[in-house]
């Protein structure tokens, strides 16, 4: 009860936050590869600028939904500037209360007929 | 490429740059590649002040809660830092507002700054007023000038709404309103035609006196009125902001006399007020060289009438006296003084907090907060208290600015009171965050230095000698401020209590006057207004308690003009030496000098018996017989002034005509009766005087009851006793003086807290050490006196250059101290005591927590 108030109290995320946590969920990324995955999986069409990334992962930090990772990746991949990024449990329970919530929407609004399949 | 987004990175906060800049400007110039260039950089530049911006608000929002929790868990300290800000915020909010609507805001005319007012300068005046023959020559000899119109002020009953109204006014030439660049709310000016002698009556209304008398009524235009007997039409009214030439102004109706009709030949009679609007590319002493030029020429072609007459240009906006500037200066010195004071008190108090909170900040700083990030931590919180403060601060001059409308003066063309309006906000909102950067970024710099922070490692007694030296060096400061306004307000004490026991040359207790505006045609002849004064003086004489009453043409101090020049045969070439030709003039019924109490030194009192068919009489004023017989008997003497001879039958004690602070004319009053019909109408006498036992309010009602018998549709206004007049000529220095004193009285406070603080935490510092001396066995007399001297050396230390510095405030100040030295001796002994006393109550309690310091305790607590 008492975790589900605390989850309730991230939502609704803002976009970016939980397109960054999408992103995070498969593996630990850097900030470039993350507005990249962000990227391919909107088709193009949301497209992170490096303030805004930053500034949703500084807070993300703080609010403990990500952290920062020290394993990195062989060395002939790594480049030393980058920092890697990894999701937390919280960071997944978040994602997962705000997925919940928009089905919920989704649903809502099916129900009323606003949705059709594959507009 | 890469440099100018590394410029723009800059607008984050230093910590977010350090962290991210690096991948930012990688994953940036990856982005370059492939977008174009133009739109790429525009993008860029959007995206960064966005995202700056939410950085920076993200750390405010955070600052502001961290802000607020620790003020709440020190609320003394927050209520404390809130109240002096308001008390300085609020003091110089208040200063300003008057201030600044007194001596800098552009008057409500269009180019203002091209506005000037013109006075003839003669020996003894630097501002003497315009003979109309003069004026049209000057108007006609000048090339500075746009325009020249002139004014006099009026007053005039309205009859016809509803009761008889006394209202004040100027006679203006048609030419004057437009040459002000105003415009009429509604209706219309005046135009030439109307200016004309035998032209019909036309009056312009004041917006008050249109919502007063008519409600604001849109259909008053074309209405009639009577002013004096006379029809009127009205044809506009001004705006609500148009006050000229004083606010007192209610209406305006045109001269109606030509500047070619005979009225204007008089060379020797002044009595216009003329402004001039100067040529755009003409300055003010350009147009004085001129007028200079103009004045000489008119003095060689006229050597009698305008001997040594030259002319004096000022700007509108500073044609106000002195006095009025220099009380103005010196409240917004003193309110600057308290303010300074509270920012002394306040970087006080945050140092000691700072010194309290030294573990918390060097966990903090363990923790990997940048310097950076706390100094903005601690900014952001003297910032917060400083806009509640700065908030609180605008109530407080919101409430004080109408204690001060009586600095403003009374002759500027400006209404009695400023509005606290957007300008007096944005002063206020600036003045709130100076003062919070002024006493929160110093503290918060010291406290984050980086050799300080170790405390983690030492016990709480960190802080060492250096802080000690600059919090003593605020306290310091308070105290010389203090000193400063102490004695400032001593001075200015002193002074008021002089000019307060000057002695008028008049009785002032029991005496009640009224005016009564005898209209013109109505009582131009000398014999009506006889029997109208016959009929309410020998009545009100009969009221019970009177003693006498009496009519004169002005009464003193409330009129001091009225003044006219004097010949006396075989002595005017050492009359012009001398600088003087000229004597107040005043008509007056018999019983006036006792009925004021004035002396009668020699000779008779006027008496009803001067009439026209007797030889014209004069008494004159003992200063009139000095200046031309010194030592000689003066009864008998002959002189000329107001277009008759006269001869002096009594001689009577001079009075303060000018008032209390200036030097008056002497003076001559004559018989009321020996003037033509319809001369010097200006001089009629309008002021009736009572001297009684009885109450005023009580002896009211039977005065207006015989006014009434004597003409029911005589008006009357401006009733007042003696005692009110006189007291109103202190009244503006009554009211500085109180806010001074006010101000000098919280820096008192605030210097008293200041050294308390100061010393408290000293002592509770220094507790273990205490403890160990009272362990060795240290008398308590010895610790008291220990604390006392700390305290003694604070005030010694702020008194010395307080001395220095109120001396010096004093020389600024001497144009209102009325005699009294800025080195009076009493004021500096008075102010130097009452440091003492500040001192000793401030270190009392520290001194006192000292002695009872428990040494077991002390020691055990490390």
């Amino acid at each position: 009860m008492r975790e589900t108030r605390q989850l309730a109290a991230f939502l609704p995320l803002p976009p970016a936050t939980f397109h960054i946590l999408l992103a995070l969920a498969a593996e630990d990324r850097h900030g470039y590869a993350i507005i990249q995955d962000v990227a391919a999986r909107t088709n193009g069409e949301l497209r992170l600028s490096a303030g805004t990334l930053y500034r949703s992962i500084q807070r993300m930090l703080e609010q403990g939904l990500i952290l920062e990772t020290r394993d990195r990746p062989a060395p002939e991949l790594d480049d030393q500037r980058r920092r890697y990024y990894r999701i937390t449990p919280l960071g997944s329970a978040v994602a997962r209360a705000e997925a919940r919530r928009l089905a919920q929407l989704v649903r809502m609004a099916q129900d009323r007929g606003f949705v059709t399949e594959r507009a | 490429m890469n440099r100018a987004y590394r410029l723009l990175l800059r607008l984050y906060p230093a910590d977010f740059r350090a962290e991210y800049g690096d991948e930012m400007a990688a994953i940036w110039s990856q982005r370059r590649r492939d977008t174009a260039l133009v739109v790429f950089w525009i993008a860029t530049l959007c995206e960064v002040l966005l995202n700056a911006a939410a950085v920076h608000w993200d750390i405010l929002r955070q600052d502001l809660r961290y802000t607020l929790r620790t003020l709440a868990r020190s609320p003394g300290f927050a209520l404390t830092a809130v109240l002096v800000l308001a008390l300085g915020v609020g003091a110089n909010t208040a200063a300003f507002s008057v201030t600044d609507f007194v001596l800098i805001r552009p008057l409500p005319f269009s180019h203002p700054d091209r506005l000037v007012r013109l006075w003839e300068k003669v020996p003894g005046y630097s501002e003497m007023e315009l003979s109309p023959a003069n004026y049209v020559d000057w108007k006609r000899m000048s090339h500075s000038f746009d325009g020249m119109g002139a004014f006099w002020t009026i007053s005039a009953n309205l009859v016809g709404q509803g009761q008889p109204e006394h209202l004040e006014g100027a006679s203006v030439t048609a030419d004057l309103l437009p040459l002000l660049g105003v415009q009429p709310f509604m209706g219309r000016l005046f135009t030439a035609a109307e200016d004309r002698e035998g032209a019909p009556g036309t009056v312009l209304l004041s917006y008050d006196l249109w919502q007063a008398l008519f409600g604001g009524d849109p259909g008053v235009i074309g209405r009639h009125v009577d002013l004096d007997n006379e029809p009127y039409v009205i044809i506009g009214v001004m705006p609500r902001v148009f006050h000229f030439p004083s606010r007192n102004a209610e209406f305006w109706t045109p001269m109606r006399f030509h500047e070619h009709d005979d009225d204007f030949r008089d060379r020797t009679n002044n009595y216009l007020n003329v402004v001039a609007r100067l040529k755009p590319e003409v300055s003010v002493a350009q147009a004085q060289a001129e007028m200079n030029v103009v004045a000489g020429q008119l003095e060689r072609q006229f050597p009698r009438e305008n001997r040594q007459t030259t002319s004096f240009v000022i700007p509108l906006r500073d044609d106000f006296s002195q006095q009025s500037r220099l009380l103005l200066m010196a409240l917004s010195g003193a309110a600057l003084c308290v303010l300074l004071i509270a920012c002394a008190n306040l970087a006080n108090l945050l140092l000691a907090r700072a010194l309290v909170r030294q573990r918390e900040l060097a966990v903090r700083t363990a923790m990997g907060a940048g310097r950076e990030r706390l100094v903005r931590q601690m900014v952001t919180e003297s910032l917060v208290l400083a806009l509640i403060g700065g908030a609180l601060g605008v109530l407080v001059a919101v409430a004080a600015v109408p204690l001060l409308t009586r600095l403003v003066p009374a002759v500027l063309p400006i209404a009695q009171s400023p509005t606290v309006d957007l300008r007096v906000l944005i002063f206020a909102a600036a003045v709130s965050l100076l003062t919070g950067l002024g006493f929160g970024v110093f503290p918060a710099l010291r406290a984050c230095r980086q050799s300080d922070l170790i405390p983690l490692r030492e016990g709480a007694r960190a802080g060492g000698g250096r802080k000690e030296r600059l919090r003593s060096a605020l306290v310091v400061a308070e105290v010389t401020a203090s000193v400063v306004l102490l004695v400032s307000a001593g001075l200015l004490v002193r002074a008021l209590l002089r000019i307060q026991s000057t002695d008028p040359g008049f009785r002032t207790e029991g005496v009640v006057t009224l005016k009564t505006a005898l209209p013109m045609p109505k009582y131009e002849k000398t014999a009506s207004r006889a029997a109208f004064y016959d009929r309410v003086l020998s009545g009100v004489r009969a009221l019970p308690g009177v003693s006498n009453a009496a009519y004169i043409s002005f009464l003193p101090m409330v009129m001091g003009g009225g003044i006219w020049p004097v010949e006396v045969a075989g002595k005017l070439e050492e009359m012009t030496r001398s600088g003087s030709r000229t004597a107040s003039l005043r008509f007056v019924t018999p019983g006036f000098f006792s009925t004021l109490g004035i002396p009668l030194h020699r000779g008779r009192d006027v008496s009803d018996s001067d009439t026209m068919d007797t030889p014209f009489a004069a008494v004159v004023s003992e200063s009139f017989v000095r200046r031309y017989w010194p030592d000689q008997d003066p009864l008998g003497r002959h002189f000329k002034m107001a277009f008759h001879d006269r001869v002096i039958v009594g001689v009577v004690g001079d009075i303060r005509v000018r008032g209390l602070e200036r030097t008056s004319e002497p003076q001559v009053y004559i018989p009321y009766r020996q003037v033509n019909d319809g001369w010097l109408i200006g001089y009629v006498p309008k002021d009736l005087v009572v001297h009684s036992a009885s109450a005023p309010g009580s002896l009211l009602p039977a005065i207006r009851e015989i006014i009434h018998d004597a003409d029911a549709e005589e008006p009357i206004s401006n009733v007042r006793t003696m005692a009110d007049i006189v007291a109103g000529q202190t009244a503006s220095r009554t009211t500085q003086l109180r806010v001074l004193g006010a101000f000098a009285f919280v820096a008192f406070l605030l210097a008293g807290v200041g050294i308390h603080g100061l010393l408290s935490f000293a002592v509770s510092r220094r507790t273990r050490e205490i403890g160990v001396r009272i362990a060795l066995g240290a008398q308590p007399s010895g610790i008291v006196r220990m604390v006392l001297r700390q305290g003694a050396l604070l005030a010694v230390a702020g008194v010395l250059p307080g001395i220095l510095l109120a001396y010096a405030a004093g020389r600024a100040l001497e144009g209102l101290l009325a005699g009294v030295k800025p080195a009076d001796p009493a004021t500096f002994a008075g102010a130097i005591g009452l440091s003492v006393l500040m001192t000793v109550l401030g270190s009392l309690a520290p001194a006192l927590r000292a002695v009872h310091i428990d040494p077991i305790a002390a020691i055990r607590s490390e």
